[in-house]
């Protein structure tokens, strides 16, 4: 049995800001099943919001109430204050820890503009922040190696608890096979997201639920599964992302007649406005038949910013377009599509970024979570861009914190070692010894397509009906599928079976989330029901696992400052 | 249709790798990647490789493809397709394969840590940001697109024959340090980099240049470092003698003083480092590969003068 005082699970932005402090006093193991620096806040490009004012006059207050209102007004306020607040100081740690920035002509971190923020605001490192940064705590945690142990491309399976306490994690190194138990006095869950359940997506391989379902399988709740952020510009087909940073540096949305007609959606905003609402606007675009050729494609149109603009700012993402299409933007127009982009649920916790259990905001003791596999909820209803590089940061250091004053000076709890460990052995087993007439890659290409027609940018309680119809299915297909490879060494068909089986209840409960909540609120939109509802809906959704099925109940809303007002850009 | 001739190691069920093929139509727009799996997905399960991010940044992906390591993400897999419409795939070299595609990446990670990948700030920070220039941002932008894939590392003439070079990924690493106008070891970072395994022992056959998806180019930056070292009065190792005695040669000559550059490089007064190098000018000069013993300066030194004048040099 490995033990440490705590083991973190994931080593994006969220899980090694978590390690930096929580080794400050304790002895930490993090767990990642792939290397750290391939975590997918790498791929983060756009920024990382603080209210600086390096170039314009800015205020918290400012980043709050466009936080709120992006949110749709289901943000828990409270939460929402003390992040904003905590904003500029953990950029600048991450700037004395090493971060390489974009600067000011005076040699301040710079600042750009930003989807539903209302001033520039968003920090960055040319088209790679989240690369910079997730590179900046790797570094901080090679030159403190001996308080931290990685564990690097080791995959967490379930979580152990005794009653409401949590006391470590069954594991497997993907090189070797072995399962573990990893016997810790605290957990941190720092997972990701969950994207990669829809069709057309932004997120990697690797962002599959399996921190959410290892919860709600110990009987956590998730909270607000149905709001899924659909992202404006992903590229067709492939879903990768070209980052907003396009349009906050100023690029056209141009739709199959060549016309900008984000005009017609949020007149004031235009291209920048909050992601959902220009989703849709696309969405609907192409619904009509207005996309580009006909089909589901919109155009993302740079050619005005010029070479040199192009060049500084956003070369990446040209060289995006160049290696994945054959398309310069500097000439050419670049074909997206809305992406299945980011989860505003998640796991369950207070502003403390411990997990809690119900409604009530009862704790679960020694577990915590933070970054995008949690729900604070800072992003309420939807999340504004560059606002979930700085939730990953800020909670990361915060359930760091919180783990310390845990976890300092108290003992283990009881593991009985060898059942947590048939527990996953016998998982692995019941893979192996499916009847193989099922196909894995069908069953997952199906879930896609269905969560991506049914329960994607638009939906309506028809289509969600057939949605859970056709999951309900695919979960018995699933119990049939068929495996290749029985053996241990770097297996990754089997570890590609256990996501999918994660995903699979995922979409469950983001599906039937979705058919209960009878109203349009931020990244959820209901064409039978198009208005928001704050009357009957106004809360979050819990939804709970119990022997009849998912049962829902309603988590009131924090409201401290801003009373719900309409949204409109 | 093409052919995709995958090298196949699995040490659980035979020790020796081999060539599998497999016949795949090429989807309009697929990257490797998307090929791999569709390999993967519908024709054998057990092909193991690495993959996340599919937008070349989190570096998992590098493959050797047609003997050359790329990411398999950012390449449209016809641009890749020999004249036999075949693309032959095999793990990265200079490292462990551990199975199929999969390589193990323990020593390329061990040198990244060598170089002390971290900032060493000149002093307990400020309140708000240090301040840094656009320029110097400049300086450590290229260095720091870095993704870790190992392609450069993999394509390392070498490393292919010299486990101890640090080699470019983590060469690279350290320009960004070396190079950071917020960092205050840089002449300890030099020293260290101009020892056995580090800056000097490159090759300069810019393969890595080549093989790199980012603009990362690890040549460029060692060329960084080795100007800063020597800037840095760094010169008390045989790598930055043997440069400044080429250097001085051309300057004086116009060509290279072959006789005076290796004893240069050792230093004059390092006797056992010259009587080592006695057994290869015998060896030479029994081939008859010596040099003149007089060495002749080239007809247009004057001109070579001058470009070095103008250089500023
Ligand atoms: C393309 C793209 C661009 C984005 N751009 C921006 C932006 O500009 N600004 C912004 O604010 N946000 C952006 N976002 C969102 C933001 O990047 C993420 O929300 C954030 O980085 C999440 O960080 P995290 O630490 O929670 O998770 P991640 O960085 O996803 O890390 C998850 C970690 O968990 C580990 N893990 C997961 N499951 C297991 C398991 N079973 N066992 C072991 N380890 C496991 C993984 O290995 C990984 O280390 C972007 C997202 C995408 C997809």
């Amino acid at each position: 049995m490995i033990q440490h005082d705590v083991v973190i699970v994931g080593a994006g932005l969220a899980g090694m800001r978590c390690a930096l402090e929580a080794s400050k006093e304790l002895d930490v193991g993090l767990l990642t099943k792939v290397y750290p620096s391939r975590s997918h806040s790498g791929a983060a490009q756009g920024g990382i919001a603080a209210a600086l004012g390096n170039s314009e006059p800015d205020s918290w207050e400012e980043h709050m109430y466009d936080t709120i209102k992006g949110g749709d007004f289901l943000n828990d306020q409270d939460a929402v204050e003390e992040y904003v607040k905590s904003a500029p100081r953990v950029i600048y740690e991450l700037e004395h820890m090493g971060c390489i920035f974009s600067r000011t002509a005076d040699g301040k971190i710079a600042q750009r503009s930003f989807g539903g923020h209302s001033k520039p605001r968003a920090c960055f490192s040319a088209d790679r922040t989240g690369h910079a940064i997730l590179h900046a705590l790797h570094e901080q945690l090679m030159k403190n190696e001996e308080k931290v142990k990685i564990y690097n491309e080791w995959y967490m399976h379930a979580l152990i608890v005794d009653g409401d306490r949590c006391n470590g994690v069954v594991v497997s190194n993907i090189q070797t096979g072995e399962v573990e138990v990893m016997h810790a006095k605290a957990v941190v869950f720092a997972t990701g997201g969950y994207g990669r359940i829809f069709k057309i997506t932004s997120n990697a391989f690797a962002s599959t639920a399996d921190g959410v379902m290892a919860a709600f399988d110990v009987g956590i709740p998730m909270e607000d599964p149905e709001f899924v952020q659909f992202h404006p510009s992903g590229l067709y087909r492939q879903g990768i992302l070209f980052s907003e940073a396009a349009r906050g540096e100023g690029a056209y949305l141009l739709n199959g007649k060549g016309e900008r007609f984000m005009e017609t959606y949020a007149p004031s905003r235009m291209e920048l406005a909050p992601r959902d609402i220009v989703a849709r606007a696309e969405q609907s675009e192409m619904d009509a038949g207005r996309g580009v050729d006909g089909k589901d494609m919109i155009h993302l149109d740079l050619r005005h910013l010029g070479k040199e603009r192009i060049m500084e700012r956003l070369p990446q993402i040209r060289q995006l377009g160049i290696d994945f299409l054959g398309i310069d933007c500097i000439t050419d127009c670049l074909p997206i599509q809305p992406t299945a982009h980011y989860s505003m649920g998640g796991i369950p916790t207070d502003k403390y970024s411990n997990v809690i259990l119900d409604e009530e905001g009862t704790r679960m003791k020694g577990f915590f979570a933070a970054g995008e596999c949690a729900c604070v909820s800072v992003h309420g209803g939807n999340r504004l861009g560059t606002n979930s590089l700085l939730e990953a940061v800020v909670f990361g250091e915060r359930a760091g914190k919180s783990v310390l004053e845990y976890a300092v000076g108290i003992d283990y709890g009881n593991v009985n070692e060898a059942q947590e460990k048939t527990r996953v052995l016998e998982k692995f087993e019941d893979v192996f010894q499916r009847d193989g007439s099922e196909s894995y890659n069908d069953i997952r290409d199906e879930m896609k397509e269905i969560m991506m027609s049914h329960c994607g940018v638009f939906r309506d309680e028809e289509r969600l009906k057939v949605c859970i119809e056709t999951l309900n299915g695919l979960q018995e297909r699933f119990k049939k599928g068929k495996v290749t490879d029985k053996g241990k060494l770097f297996n990754t068909e089997i570890y590609e079976i256990l996501e999918l089986g994660n995903m699979l209840s995922v979409a469950q409960l983001i599906a039937t989330a979705a058919l209960r909540r009878k109203e349009s609120r931020g990244g959820h939109f209901r064409t039978d029901f198009p208005k928001r509802d704050d009357e009957n809906f106004l809360h979050h959704s819990m939804v709970y696992g119990t022997p009849d099925g998912l049962v829902i109940k309603p988590k009131s809303v924090v409201i401290t400052k801003h009373q719900p007002a309409e949204r409109t850009y | 249709m093409a052919t995709f001739r995958i090298k196949r190691f699995n040490p659980e069920k035979q020790a020796e790798p081999y060539y599998e093929e497999f016949q795949l139509e090429v989807p309009a727009g697929a990257t490797l990647l998307d090929c791999m799996n569709l390999i993967k997905w519908t024709l054998d399960g057990s092909f193991s490789y690495r993959m996340s991010c599919r937008s070349a940044i989190c570096g998992s992906c590098a493959v050797k493809a047609n003997g050359h390591a790329l990411l398999a993400c950012q390449r449209q897999a016809e641009h890749i397709i020999d004249n036999d419409e075949t693309i032959t795939l095999e793990p990265l070299g200079n490292m462990k394969p551990v199975k199929d595609l999969v390589v193990d990446f323990t020593p390329f990670w061990d040198k990244i840590n060598k170089v002390k990948p971290y900032l060493e700030p000149k002093e307990a920070p400020p309140e708000k940001e240090r301040r840094q220039s656009q320029e110097e941002f400049l300086l450590i932008d290229d260095s720091s697109t870095c993704i870790m894939c190992g392609a450069c590392y993999s394509d390392c003439n070498t490393l292919e024959v010299d486990d101890n070079f640090l080699g470019p990924a983590a060469l690279a690493k350290a320009q960004r340090f070396v190079s950071d106008s917020r960092d205050s070891k840089t002449l300890e970072r030099v020293k260290m980099l101009s020892e056995p395994g580090g800056i000097w022992d490159c090759t300069h056959c810019a393969e890595c240049v080549e093989r790199c998806p980012k603009p990362a180019r690890p040549f460029d930056r060692i060329k960084e470092i080795m100007t800063v070292a020597l800037d840095k009065g760094v010169h008390n190792n045989t790598g930055a003698r043997h440069a400044l005695s080429f250097f001085n040669s051309v300057k004086r000559s116009g060509n290279l003083n072959e006789g005076r550059i290796p004893v240069e490089s050792m230093g004059f007064f390092n006797i056992p480092g010259l009587l080592s190098l006695l057994p290869v000018g015998i060896r030479m000069f029994l081939k008859g590969k010596i040099p003149p013993i007089i060495h002749h300066s080239i007809e247009e030194v004057d001109d070579v003068k001058r470009i070095f004048k103008e250089l500023d040099q």
